[in-house]
């Protein structure tokens, strides 16, 4: 023993073995109890949603519920629309689509936001991306904010006619997610 | 732990046994009778033993109301009005527990005003100040986690909002903070799922509460209580034993704040709440104004003050941690701000910042009172920063007693219990 004191022994590799052994295992463990707390199969299970929009007049909106969030669908009249695609895109906050359909890099124009031929419906998820409260705008009487499109009475971020952030601490756009028309009148969310 | 001498005297011949075997009487008798206790605590010294009261009792009715309450976004709201108005007394059980945790609050901001006041966090007690901020925190997680059961309007949209504060973490690593959200979630937005695991952890953390709170008294009972000259007790004229002297003041300051507390409970119970919470949680309406209990709103204030909601979070959470640094950042070396004519006006500005703070957090975040918190907010800071290590050290302190008895006494005084007059230098 005394010999071979600066090579690696039997009982040294035993003890880095064991311990890396552990050190593995323990991580293992905490894996499933940490990983627990995320979606279960039965809230990912409840991922689409269908909407008949035919009743939907122009200047109205409706909201619906997918994965449990409020989604709005407004049939925006042609003026939102001009209005909407009237902005110059580099004086927005945010600058990305934030469609989910397409990548991040896509530019918040409102033709990004929208399908093409159905620009008179804007889809989004209505949850404010500063802390989560549904913005007010729906209603027909509801306060619209500066740009007429939504405002977010918590801590005052406005929203423009694309859904597009134009004041206010909300740092992104309104999320589009993906979805699709089924038919002329029918939309599949997620 | 304990310094002095034990007197304990085991009475009879079971205690006698007990004592050779496990001397826990003789440890108790040590620490809660015999301790010796400065003789000049004032009544801001009973807020420890009252703390200790509204644990015991936050833990009690807390059982109790977990028998019948149901965690589940259906029948949570229903349940406890089911407590309010069917169970046998639980109207007064569940008066008790929520205006138990305003009560708490209360206890606490006093307590952490008089350590920062009498300078108890500087050595050789900042172990016993970090483990209290950490009892605040721990107490901040409990409280904000027990407001989202009742399920109504303010605890739906509360636990949402401040859920996603931490989806600014989206701002450092895209994704991050959104992931981290819907993993405390457990879901895409707050339901049965999140406030399943809150009723879980709410009833945990309490427990966590009372073991930090035993490290928080052993620490206290190394190093002595600290008093309001912040003199070390030199002499055995400088302090009394705890029983009678320090309990029965301790039992006569927790008599008042009991009438206290049951007034709100009884004629009150519902003042310190919000309105709003009674109308049962809705995902699809936010309430036009949101605003947290109380007791958060000068860190609420701080959030909204900071125009980038990264930075907000940020500034909100340094706020609390900021104290655990305290102990340095105070460069004086004398403890009582009684003996401190500078710092003493900062410090009651400071109070003063943290209630105008607290006043600000409940208007809503628009004009002038974005310019006022922003204004309050620096100088919370500033107070930290810069107020602390500089007058530390330009402040000339003014004349303090030689002892905590010549405070008591007075100059001439003999001490009680002394064979001579104090040494004159």
């Amino acid at each position: 023993m005394a010999a071979h004191t600066e090579d690696a022994t039997r009982r040294d590799f035993l003890v880095v073995a064991a311990s890396a052994f552990a050190a593995v295992g323990g991580a293992a463990t905490l894996w499933p109890l940490i990983q627990q707390m995320n979606p279960d199969a039965s809230t990912q299970a409840m991922s689409t949603t269908e909407v008949d929009v035919a009743p939907v007049k122009e200047g109205q909106a409706i909201t619906v519920m997918w994965r449990g969030k409020p989604v709005f669908i407004r049939h925006r009249t042609k003026t939102e629309i001009e209005t909407a695609k009237g902005v110059d895109l580099n004086a927005l906050p945010d600058r990305s689509a934030r469609n989910e359909a397409l990548p991040e890099s896509a530019p918040a124009s409102d033709a990004n936001r929208t399908k093409s031929g159905k620009e008179q419906w804007l889809v989004m998820v209505g949850i404010c991306t500063h802390l989560g409260c549904i913005p007010k705008g729906q209603g027909i009487s509801d306060v619209k904010g500066d740009y007429n499109g939504w405002f977010c009475p918590c801590h005052g971020s406005h929203y423009d006619t694309s859904g597009r952030i134009r004041l206010g601490p909300a740092p992104r756009n309104l999320d589009v997610p993906v979805y699709e028309f089924t038919s002329d009148t029918l939309i599949r969310i997620g | 732990m304990a310094q002095h001498e034990s007197s304990y005297k085991p009475g009879s011949r079971i205690e006698h046994w007990m004592d050779e075997r496990l001397p826990v009487m003789r440890m108790m008798h040590g620490q809660f009778v015999d301790f010796p206790t400065p003789r000049n605590l004032n009544y801001l010294w009973t807020f420890g033993g009252i703390l200790t009261f509204c644990l015991a009792v936050q833990i009690v009715t807390g059982i109790v109301l977990a028998m019948h309450y149901i965690p589940h976004e259906s029948m949570a709201f229903d349940s406890v009005e089911r407590i309010r108005r069917d169970v046998n007394y639980g109207w007064l059980i569940r008066n008790v527990h929520a205006v138990g945790a305003s009560m708490f609050f209360f206890a606490v901001y006093i307590h952490m005003a008089r350590g920062l006041y009498y300078g108890s966090y500087k050595a050789p007690r900042e172990v016993l100040w970090i483990l209290g901020v950490l009892l605040f925190l721990l107490m901040m997680a409990t409280g904000f986690l027990g407001y989202t059961l009742p399920w109504g309007q303010m605890s739906f949209w509360g636990v949402t909002v401040i859920t996603n504060l931490f989806s600014s973490l989206d701002a450092v690593i895209p994704g991050l903070g959104t992931k981290i959200v819907t993993w405390l979630w457990g879901g895409f937005s707050v339901s049965t799922v999140t406030l399943n695991r809150f009723f879980s952890l709410h009833y945990l953390l309490p427990f966590v509460i009372a073991g930090v709170v035993v490290l928080h008294i052993w620490a206290l009972h190394v190093v002595g209580q600290n008093n309001p000259t912040g003199l070390d007790i030199k002499t055995k004229s400088d302090s009394v034993p705890m029983a009678p002297h320090a309990v029965m003041k301790d039992l006569f300051g927790l008599g008042v704040f009991v009438l206290l507390f049951s007034w709100f409970v009884f004629f009150a119970p519902d003042y310190l709440g919000h309105a709003d919470n009674y109308v049962p949680a809705n995902p699809l309406v936010t309430p036009p104004h949101i605003v947290p209990e109380w007791y958060f709103l000068p860190f609420y204030a701080i959030l909204r003050a900071i125009p980038s909601k990264l930075g907000g979070v940020i500034a909100m959470f340094a706020a609390i941690v900021i104290l655990v640094f305290v102990p340095w950042l105070d460069t004086s070396r004398v403890r009582s701000a009684r003996y401190r004519p500078i710092f003493k006006w900062f410090l009651w500005f400071f109070f003063f910042s943290v209630l105008a703070l607290g006043y600000l957090g409940g208007k809503p975040a628009e004009g002038v009172y974005v310019a006022w918190a922003r204004f309050f907010t620096a100088y919370y800071f500033g107070f930290f920063l810069l107020i602390m290590p500089i007058v530390g050290v330009m402040e000339t302190p003014t004349a303090m007693p030689r002892s905590i008895a010549e405070s008591v006494l007075g100059g001439s005084g003999k001490p009680a219990g002394a064979t001579s007059a104090p040494e004159k230098r």
